[in-house]
């Protein structure tokens, strides 16, 4: 029997990730995961829309959770500090990492303090940012993912392709064959009772031996120092809950100031993110109870970039993010290539503008251009995230790092701007341009009038369209004659 | 009623018969019609690639030209979101307080076409007779920059002979978006395949829009495969009468 395989990708770390032109060219050339992705995005949008439409006040809801957003990033110091006062307060122990590398150490250090050889983990996004799973192997112990999804994934030696739904680009088919062979149980079919049932058993025997867990955080209230997850399954809830030992990994823009903000958040997250009024389980956990849960709670926050893309302008709003994913379903360039071609776990057009900010601009300088600025991201970001926007300021950064570079003279694209600027700056030089265009491509323009081939950069765009050849007149030179005549010329 | 035309640098050199129309239009419905030969670009390619300063000499070209016009008409919907969404930022953050001021105050009379027609000239019968089956693609800009909304719709559906096929996932981009279409061309060239299947699914003769630059995509990718379908701008179908019907040109 033929058995369908998941490819093997690539660890998703921007700072050794493809570009983005030539990531996607490989990927268009999966048939199998572009029928996922566009099925998978189609479902979860339908859902989306409809309960969307169904919300009379949806877009004051949008508007209060971007306010509310707003608030949080223009006062975040003030929140963090409240959070941590009442997290300690109430048993928790608070760290702070200022990038990646710092957040590894602490987290593998908690781990070495509790004598951990395993660790299951949920929900945490944020640990793939900071490459966690790699350096706790390395350091020779094992995590185990326990959010279905991620299970998938990491039995597949696969990477997460979607901020809410990582295995989207993985079907039924393929997951059964994953199963079957990872977990050595060849009698299973594609019926996802059985395969959901197969997980479970899977997973059990984990939450009941591993005493220690990694979760990540959709929101920490600083009025209480709660943390916030919410999730489909309920094996985050067995996380939370079964564990000796919990380490919390967030971002520190994950902090919403007063726990009635949640009335807001929650409800813009569960209709943006998977369609649903409410997510079936939201678990909320504070500091330590004796007796019940957890009883070493330590919380992980992470700058890693962020506060440098606070200081900036009005980039200052990629930080307003709640990870719903509802950008990436509706983005028509996601919905062709998945997530994996954004080099990162966080793909589509939030990863786009994230993640090169998260890298300092240093690494994947090809995400802000990979976007066709149609907008449609903005207009369903539950926070107003102006995406299109970010991307453009982003653009004119990527921009002025290419005008200090040698390399300039040599990119076509660059020298074609540098041109089109000169030409653009008086009507006397355009019009020479436009002669001098017509007579160029005058060498190419076949019989009919139009163009099938141009050389250079131009080919990019003939590779897979024609172009209607310059016709032997302008429109000015048409004004010019028609009210030569007439004695009416415009100014 | 005075309009000074904006053509746009790409209509003037690529579809010169895009402005005839719109000329022809607007003076059938009694506006007298003006063209200052100083124009070229708006600065949407350099501000979109992310040559911000070179954005900002065109805006600032393009707002000294036109702050003493009675009305601005632009035969394009992704300029007018340009001029509309980015040159305050780009005044702003460049620094000249005055042209922003000057722009402010003249920015309410810049108008995309069908915004002229519907919201100033308060016409959607345009007296047009096009005897043909067409399907409106709307352009990213025209729906969620500039919420054109109905008007397109109402200024087709009072077209004489005119048969509307609607258009599947209309909100849907036909992945041109400028620089995007060669910089990304694979991914672009994999979105204009799936916007093709819709825009072939309708059937019709003729594909319109009030954006040449998706025409041109869309129609690059029909002439590419011979397809029977062509495309049209707006303004052509608009300017189409049973006295002097319009005929696409190849």
């Amino acid at each position: 029997m033929n058995h369908p395989v998941v490819e093997r990708h690539p660890i998703l770390d921007p700072e050794k990730a493809a570009p983005f032109p030539a990531a996607a060219f490989q990927i268009l050339r999966n048939t199998q995961l572009r029928k996922n992705v566009a099925h998978a995005t189609d479902v979860i949008q339908e859902k989306r829309d409809r309960l969307v439409a169904e919300k009379a006040d949806w877009q004051e809801l949008r508007s209060a959770g971007s306010a509310l957003r707003m608030h949080l990033l223009e006062n975040l110091g003030h929140y963090l500090e409240q959070f941590e006062e009442r997290c300690t307060a109430t048993g928790g122990v608070v760290h702070w990492a200022k990038d990646a590398a710092e957040a590894r150490a602490i987290i593998l250090e908690i781990l070495r303090q509790e004598h951990a050889t395993e660790v299951i983990k949920i929900k945490t996004m944020t640990s793939a940012e900071i490459q966690l799973n790699p350096a706790i192997e390395a350091a020779g112990m094992k995590a185990f993912e326990t959010d279905l999804a991620e299970i998938i994934l990491q039995l597949g030696e696969d990477e997460p392709s979607h901020i809410v739904v990582p295995a989207l680009h993985v079907n039924r088919t393929q997951v059964r064959e994953i199963f079957a062979r990872r977990m050595n149980r060849p009698e299973l079919t594609d019926d996802p009772k059985e395969l959901t049932g197969a997980a479970r058993t899977f997973l059990r025997e984990k939450f009941l031996r591993v005493p220690t867990a990694i979760s990540g955080a959709n929101f920490l209230v600083a009025e209480t120092g709660s943390v916030v997850i919410v999730e489909s399954e309920g094996n985050g809830r067995m996380c939370l809950t079964l564990p000796r030992t919990m380490i919390t990994l967030a971002g520190i823009e994950k902090v919403v100031p007063r726990f009635q903000d949640l009335e807001i958040m929650l409800q813009v997250l569960a209709r943006s993110a998977t369609g649903e009024r409410m997510n079936p389980y939201s678990s909320l956990w504070t500091g330590v109870t004796p007796g019940d849960g957890p009883q070493r709670f330590h919380v992980v926050l992470l700058d890693n970039g962020r506060s440098d893309i606070l200081a900036r302008g009005r980039e200052r709003q990629t930080l307003k993010c709640i990870r719903c994913g509802a950008c990436q379903n509706t983005c028509p360039v996601y919905r062709q290539t998945g997530g994996h071609a954004y080099g990162s776990v966080y793909g589509g057009p939030i990863g786009a503008i994230l993640t090169p900010q998260l890298m300092h601009l240093e690494h994947a300088q090809t995400l802000p251009y990979a976007s066709s600025l149609c907008g449609a991201c903005y207009d369903v970001c539950p926070v107003k995230i102006n995406i299109p926007e970010v991307l453009i300021d982003l653009r004119a950064k990527v921009t002025d790092k290419e005008r200090e570079e040698e390399r300039r003279f040599f990119d076509p694209m660059y020298l074609g701007m540098i041109i089109a600027n000169f030409f653009f700056a008086s009507a006397a030089r355009f019009r020479f341009a436009q002669k001098m265009g017509r007579l160029g491509l005058r060498l190419f323009t076949r019989k009919d009038g139009w163009i099938h081939y141009l050389p250079s950069i131009g080919a990019r765009w003939t590779m897979t369209r024609d172009l209607r050849g310059l016709p032997d007149q302008t429109f000015r030179e048409w004004w010019a004659g028609r009210n030569a005549g007439r004695g009416k010329e415009g100014r | 009623m005075r309009a000074s035309l904006f053509i746009t640098c790409y209509n003037d050199t690529l579809y010169p018969e895009t402005g005839q129309a719109v000329v022809t239009l607007l003076e059938r419905l009694g506006v007298e019609v003006e063209f200052r030969p100083a124009q070229t670009c708006c600065g949407q390619m350099h501000a979109n690639t992310g040559f911000r300063s070179e954005a900002y000499s065109q805006a600032k070209r393009f707002v000294r030209m036109y702050q003493d016009a009675e009305t601005v008409v632009i035969p394009s919907s992704s300029c007018v979101a340009m001029i509309r969404d980015q040159y305050p930022g780009l005044f702003e953050e460049l620094g000249n307080e005055e042209l922003r001021r000057e722009f402010a105050s003249f920015l309410p009379r810049v108008y995309e076409l069908s915004e002229f027609l519907v919201d100033k000239l308060g016409v959607e019968d345009v007296g047009a007779y096009f005897p043909h089956r067409v399907t409106y693609h709307a352009s990213c800009h025209g729906l969620r920059a500039l919420h054109l909304g109905e008007r397109p719709f109402k200024l087709l559906a009072n077209v004489r002979g005119l048969e509307l096929v609607p258009l599947e996932n209309l909100d849907r981009c036909c992945g041109f978006g400028g620089t995007f279409s060669v910089k990304n061309a694979e991914v672009s060239s994999a979105m204009l395949s799936a916007k093709l299947i819709d825009v072939l699914t309708t059937r019709a003769e003729y594909c319109t829009a009030l954006d040449n630059s998706c025409l041109m995509h869309i129609g690059g990718a029909l002439h590419r495969q011979f397809a029977a379908m062509r495309t049209l701008h707006m303004a052509q179908i608009l300017a189409s009468t049973e006295a002097t019907p319009m005929e696409a040109t190849l």
